[in-house]
């Protein structure tokens, strides 16, 4: 008698178990899947770029002989672009966290800025596009310039550069500001010797993040009319471009099998610089954490 | 003499700081000006996409836009019926949420309460790699990779259908799914599985009726979230989906999704002030009223159901 019961508990906790141990499978294998696609991806651009990737690829303006194409001109348009819109969304961005964070009274305005700044993230691109548009190209009279474009961008990710840097300052332990001012130090001093100081590491990695994001953006400068067809180098803020992103749409929407090889060459170089970012975030990010276990 | 340098050291100190008060007073106004340029910028968006969508709607009625089923703005006789095209970005999008809502749920699952310290460490970045990816670069992705194999299985396939641009949109926001999902299952307390335990439940038991309840509105939200994120995905769509306004629920035909003819029409030579130049403002007006709802719909679910422990 007593040992059918332990039998039948038995058989029920093995079965049980095999349940579980099938469902842990499955949960494993929903969480390969998405790594295993990114390998498919990098191997995939990797062999199609193969032999198209050249010396002259960097060197050479666009040409409509895929032989002959480069991306020398969209390098140096997402340089430019990348330097005008951290030098706008960079000051603006960290201008503002710092308000939100150290000025602002807690109250309903604070909530409605802050919600919107959440809900402005979510925003989809194109509509950045649609704004810049309207607004730099056709209203200021930009036109389908550089800082057309990087405004645009400079709007698109003034919320990521925000709420980051909103979340360093917010890091800085409080007894610091307390002591400043006790000390007699006013606001602005605790805010320019204490809490910048301390969370630059932070919000420097939230810049970069932010940066690679624009740097990889493609929709919102298609809307602006940046050109995929640019033989020469930007020399000033009113000049048109292309970027990466934009060359590399050009060559993927064309039917052509060699230009579909550009554009994973276009990719490579793309990705290496997002690589590169990237490291830098994460190496700063260990560094802080390190730096916050010390203290 | 003490007196006098008394008053005069007074003096000295209420001029530094009134200075200083000046100078305080000034910086405090250009911080908030920043902060206001972030609300500037959504009343600019809007009041932008209202103020064309008003000229648009002057020459088609707000009642042909959302009733009629053509959306025609290339032809002689245009048709402006946003059916076809929502339809097309819905498609996109359910194909998107039937990838990633399993998966990304399953990964927060596996990270969050499965993984040891090292595979964890692993995962995570990966994650994060895939969320970074540019949406161009999944676009050709989904061109040259996702659809020719598609094609193999499926031989009638065009080039362009809505299956391979959805497949790889999911793929796109699984990070997104995982990551929000992986936090709120997080911030379920160590002591509510415990319990479970404590009364015999196996792990998946206590996981499946403890932990991933106990984080509902988290994963709900995530899911809200990554779909509108989804619906406003523009890159891989323009590339892989097709220009086809299409209304229809066949995955294997070619569509065209909402943002997909905005930068189609951004693309061509559309000359300002005409119809078509105007009906882009009209789509970017629906896209932003369906993605602003959306995300404000996933903000009261976190808020008002967010078990407080």
């Amino acid at each position: 008698m007593a040992d059918l019961s332990k039998d039948i508990g038995g058989s029920v906790s093995a079965m049980r178990r095999r349940v579980g141990d099938a469902l842990a499978v499955l949960f494993l294998a929903a969480t390969m899947t998405g790594l295993v696609v990114l390998m498919v991806l990098l191997v995939d651009i990797v062999v199609q770029a193969w032999g198209w990737l050249s010396p002259g690829f960097l060197a050479n303006y666009p040409s409509r002989f895929p032989e002959q194409a480069g991306i020398k001109s969209a390098i140096f348009g997402s340089l430019w672009m990348i330097s005008l819109t951290g030098l706008i969304a960079i000051p603006v961005g960290v201008g503002a966290a710092i308000y939100l964070e150290e000025y602002a009274r807690t109250g309903w305005l604070l909530r409605v800025i802050q919600v919107n700044i959440a809900n402005l993230a979510g925003v989809p691109s194109v509509l950045y596009g649609i704004l810049g548009l309207a607004l730099f190209v056709r209203f200021l009279l930009l036109g389908r310039s550089l800082i057309a474009g990087a405004l645009t961008m400079a709007l698109l990710i003034l919320p990521v550069v925000i709420i980051s840097a909103q979340e360093a300052i917010r890091a800085v332990p409080s007894g610091v500001r307390e002591g400043a001012l006790a000390l007699g130090a006013t606001r602005w001093e605790v805010v320019r010797d204490h809490l910048l100081p301390m969370s630059a590491t932070g919000i420097l990695t939230g810049v970069i993040l932010a940066l690679s994001r624009a740097i990889g953006e493609t929709a919102p400068l298609l809307m602006i009319g940046a050109l995929s067809f640019v033989a020469f180098i930007p020399e000033g803020i009113m000049d048109s471009f292309t970027v990466l992103p934009i060359q590399i749409f050009n060559w993927a929407s064309r039917p052509q099998p060699e230009f579909k090889h550009l554009a994973a060459a276009g990719i490579v170089v793309l990705m290496v610089v997002l690589l590169i970012m990237n490291a830098a975030a994460i190496t700063l990010r260990n560094r802080l954490d390190k730096r916050r276990q010390q203290v | 003499m003490n007196g006098a340098s008394n008053i005069a050291s007074r003096n000295i100190d209420l001029a530094v700081k009134a200075r200083r008060g000046f100078g305080e007073r000034i910086i405090r106004f250009v911080l908030a000006g920043c902060a206001l340029v972030s609300v500037l910028v959504t009343v600019a968006i809007a009041a932008t996409l209202i103020y064309e969508s008003v000229g648009f709607f002057r020459d088609v009625s707000v009642l042909r836009f959302l009733t009629e089923s053509q959306w025609t703005p290339q032809f002689v006789d245009k048709q402006f019926g946003i059916w076809p095209l929502l339809s097309g970005t819905l498609l996109v999008t359910l194909i998107a949420a039937l990838v990633a809502m399993p998966i990304g749920l399953f990964s927060a699952i596996y990270i969050a309460e499965y993984a040891g310290d090292r595979i964890r460490r692993v995962l995570k970045p990966g994650l994060e790699v895939l969320a970074g990816v540019p949406t161009v670069v999944y676009g050709w992705f989904a061109l040259t990779f996702v659809t020719p194999v598609l094609q193999s299985i499926f031989p009638s396939l065009g080039v362009y259908n809505a299956l391979s641009a959805g497949l790889v949109v999911g793929i796109m926001i699984i990070p997104m799914v995982a990551s929000i999902s992986e936090d709120a299952i997080r911030a379920v307390p160590r002591a509510l599985a415990e319990g479970g335990y404590a009364l015999g439940g196996t792990k998946i038991e206590v996981v499946s009726t403890i932990v991933v309840p106990g984080a509902l509105s988290g994963i709900v939200a995530s899911f809200i979230l990554a779909l509108s994120r989804a619906i406003g995905e523009t890159m891989i769509v323009t590339l892989a989906a097709g220009a086809t306004p299409n209304l229809t629920i066949n995955p294997a035909e070619s569509i065209q999704t909402m943002t997909a003819f905005i930068v189609q029409v951004s693309l061509g030579d559309t000359p300002h002030g005409t119809i078509v130049y105007k009906s882009i403002f009209a789509v970017g007006l629906t896209l932003f009223l369906i993605t602003l709802g959306m995300n404000l719909l996933a903000n009261v679910i976190i808020r008002r159901y967010k078990e407080s422990y």
